[in-house]
């Protein structure tokens, strides 16, 4: 059992959830994850491990609730406990020899990009964050990227903060600036979005990499429900993930083994930039 | 020795039938198919056995069960003294009643083979370890040694890790078992189903190894959570018994299409999950009208009988050999069958298609002939031209095999491994590594429950002895309680 230490709205279903997972605090590297399990037949969500506390034992996670079984995790409030946190699971992410790393985030995306822009300012790199979503409310973290960034560029859809429209925009403008052009892009979002970030800087060979959290269960390479085509071979994203190049990424077989249990959701469907992708649900 | 009978008096006996429950209402349900044996026909079973001097059903048991023994116990109704035996010599009895393939272990070399029915050592087995749960207060408590003060780290709470648990902390040492899922008991959990070995079973043995002092930890994954070098750090052997959890996918066209599965993925939903079969649990599962599973093996059988269970008006067996050639146990097959599953033998996949929205539709199937033997013995399916064929489908369980999962080893470089991956062992589960041994799929590739134990008794044997400075020695020097008996079986495909 592992006790939550505490329980935060950022947006709406959106919490970031700080639990006690004493292993998995001192274990963890960036880009790896948990599968959390709230209790007996629920399902097993793999979720970002979003920060690390290794001397108190505590790690920090953004859920969002989607489904019947995160909808599950993110009522359980300060004080009460989670059944199972297991890992860090999937490979840590690899830094490269760059100077220069543009960071784009989409809907709760940004929350698993967090750690990323963490650990590349700790690595000195120079970060420029692009996050986005539909709505001013669904912007996260922007207060925390800004302060690890050299500079946060926000966009929503509807305009209500920042610039209006999507992430790209901005990504392409820094692409075409000569002296910010970025030598590598961490994008992490709907999948829709990570492709397009992938076609965007496809032409300009810049190395773009994407987290990917198709539907999991054991999270150790055991069931392959996580597979997915990477530049044409079948790669298992909890365990040759979950960041792969992203000009080599099936997009569109993702895409669509992610509909699998679409009409079993008791719920209605989330709104469209509430993304699952981000919040690394099985649903 | 009982001589209330008379051998020929034995002789006149027929075997008994296991009671089951009704094929046609048992396909809709997740209860267990076998019932067990009321004990008057247990007791008139076990005086079938002829008490031969020459005890070759032992020989036929992986953990070297002292099978006459508990037999004549049983025979002259002292269960207290069956149930002693038996669990002296099998840590996992009542498991291992359930699902050992006794028709080619031990009951094979039975004698009374050469002349009719073996005697139903399973059934009894069954009987003796299930009266013994049920009976947990009237039994002797096992007297424990003294702590040794050594400490071992057991990775995987499968047959093996369990089995090398319960023979380690029964000398002493102190046990703690790491599980990388949130429950216990490994493939006996997530791989069989309930019908065939009820969770509260698998629930009974863990309960006893902890009533002998085992820790067991879930949710640590040796290679992330932990590493092996941080077990060494920690303890003073290792035992890494962590499955064969990769799936051998079909690399065919349309695997990645909505609806296929590996069997990895369908039973770990159903049966670890609850998916499908507990409506409180959250875990989906697409249940599918037309249901086809590739493979025949055991788990193939419990993937295609799950299927059933789950609704399916069409269940089907594809299997590119003939029902001969099947590894799966023939009591598995008959069940299959009485539940109206399908066996389309001789049949090979070759693709997949899906309907515009992705899910599968139809199976693209090839019709085999068998050719010579291969190397596994038998016979090898070979394609017939222009005999292509379709069968429709919804749901595809990938049940062709499983191999080694690199998650551990490949973060222990110094670990020595076979070319396929596996962990190679001396003739005492020791690694390359001092203090580490290995037993069970992780050495073995997919195998049996028995095998696994056997390779976790066997371990805990060269553990012992490593950890109270005997070197393990490379020569036959099976003593009572240990046994270096092995049969060597082939996989599951």
């Amino acid at each position: 059992m592992h006790q939550v230490i505490s329980n935060d709205i950022l947006a709406p279903n959106l919490h970031r959830i700080v639990v006690h997972a004493p292993r998995v605090a001192v274990a963890r590297k960036p880009g790896q994850f948990v599968i959390v399990h709230a209790e007996s037949g629920d399902e097993r969500i793999p979720l970002t491990i979003g920060d690390a506390d290794p001397a108190a034992g505590n790690i920090t996670l953004f859920v969002q609730a989607v489904g019947v079984s995160t909808r599950k995790i993110v009522s359980i409030k300060a004080g009460g406990f989670i059944r199972d946190v297991a890992g860090p699971l999937g490979k840590p992410t690899h830094f490269g020899d760059w100077e220069r790393v543009a960071c784009v985030g989409g809907g709760v995306g940004t929350a698993v990009l967090y750690p990323l822009v963490k650990a590349l300012s700790e690595l000195g790199k120079h970060i420029t964050t692009i996050i986005g979503g539909r709505s001013s409310q669904y912007i996260i973290l922007a207060d925390e990227l800004a302060a690890l960034s050299e500079k946060l560029l926000i966009t929503t859809e509807d305009g209500t903060l920042g610039r209006k429209g999507f992430v790209t925009a901005e990504l392409s403008d820094l692409i075409n600036d000569p002296l910010r052009t970025p030598q590598a892009v961490f994008a992490v979002g709907p999948v829709p979005m990570m492709r397009a970030v992938a076609e965007l800087t496809r032409p300009y060979g810049i190395e773009t990499i994407v987290s990917l959290n198709p539907i999991m269960i054991d999270g150790t390479g055991m069931c392959g429900g996580c597979r997915v085509m990477v530049g044409g071979e079948m790669k298992f994203a909890c365990v040759d993930g979950p960041e792969f190049n992203g000009h080599m990424v099936d997009f569109a077989g993702l895409s669509d083994r992610l509909t699998t249990y679409r009409d079993q959701e008791a719920q209605p469907p989330h709104p469209k930039s509430e993304c699952r992708l981000g919040s690394k649900s099985a649903k | 020795m009982s001589n209330k009978l008379t051998p020929k008096e034995r002789l006149a006996i027929d075997r008994v039938k296991m009671p089951e429950r009704d094929p046609d209402a048992r396909s809709r349900t997740f209860e267990e198919v076998n019932q067990g044996l009321p004990f008057e026909e247990a007791m008139r079973e076990a005086q079938r056995c002829l008490q031969c001097k020459n005890r070759q059903c032992v020989n036929g048991c992986p953990v070297a069960v002292s099978i006459p023994e508990f037999i004549d116990a049983l025979a002259e109704g002292d269960l207290l003294k069956a149930a002693g035996i038996l669990q002296r010599d099998n840590a996992l009895p009542a498991i291992c009643g359930r699902v050992c393939p006794q028709e080619t272990q031990c009951e094979a070399l039975c004698v009374r083979k050469a002349k009719g029915e073996p005697v139903a050592i399973g059934y009894l087995e069954r009987f003796v370890a299930d009266w013994a749960m049920a009976h947990e207060a009237e039994l002797a408590r096992e007297p424990l040694p003294a702590p040794t003060g050594k400490k071992v780290a057991i990775v995987g709470s499968g047959p093996a890790g369990l089995t090398a648990a319960g023979a380690l902390a029964r000398k002493g040492h102190g046990v703690t078992i790491f599980e990388a899922l949130h429950d216990t008991g490994g493939v006996l959990r997530y791989g069989i189903p309930e019908f065939r070995l009820p969770n509260n079973i698998i629930d009974m043995e863990v309960a006893r190894l902890l009533a002998v002092g085992v820790t067991i930890e879930c949710n640590v994954i040796i290679g992330k959570t932990l590493t092996l070098e941080q077990l060494l750090e920690e303890f003073d052997a290792v035992f890494i018994a962590n499955g064969a959890g990769l799936p051998v996918m079909l690399n065919i066209p349309g695997e990645n299409l909505k609806g296929v599965y590996s069997a990895n993925e369908y039973l770990t939903r159903v049966n670890l999950m609850e998916a499908g079969r507990n409506p409180s649990a959250a875990t989906p599962i697409i249940r599918g009208s037309s249901v086809a599973v590739i493979g025949g093996g055991n788990t193939a059988m419990d993937c295609v009988r799950v299927a059933r269970r789950l609704g399916a008006k069409r269940a089907m067996i594809i299997y590119r050999r003939s029902e001969i050639e099947m590894p799966a146990r023939i009591e598995e097959i008959k069940h299959a069958k009485e539940e109206g599953v399908e066996f389309i033998m001789l049949t090979a996949l070759t693709g997949i298609s899906g309907s515009d929205s992705g899910w599968v539709t139809s199976l693209h199937c090839q019709k085999m002939e068998l050719g010579s033997a291969d190397e596994s013995g038998r016979r090898k399916p070979i394609p017939i031209a222009g005999s292509e064929y379709d069968i429709e489908a919804d749901i595809v369980v990938n049940a062709v095999g499983t191999r080694a999962n690199p998650l551990l080893t490949s973060t222990a470089p110094d670990l020595a491994l076979n070319r396929r991956g596996n962990i190679t062992i001396d003739d005492h589960g020791a690694t390359s590594i001092r203090g580490v041994f290995a037993g069970g799929d992780i050495v073995r590739g997919g195998a049996t429950v028995i095998l696994a134990m056997g390779d976790g008794k066997e371990a805990a044997k060269a553990i012992h002895d490593y950890l109270t400075g005997k070197e393990p020695e490379h020569d036959a020097n099976s003593g009572e309680e240990w046994s270096d008996d092995k049969l060597v079986m082939g996989g599951d495909n």
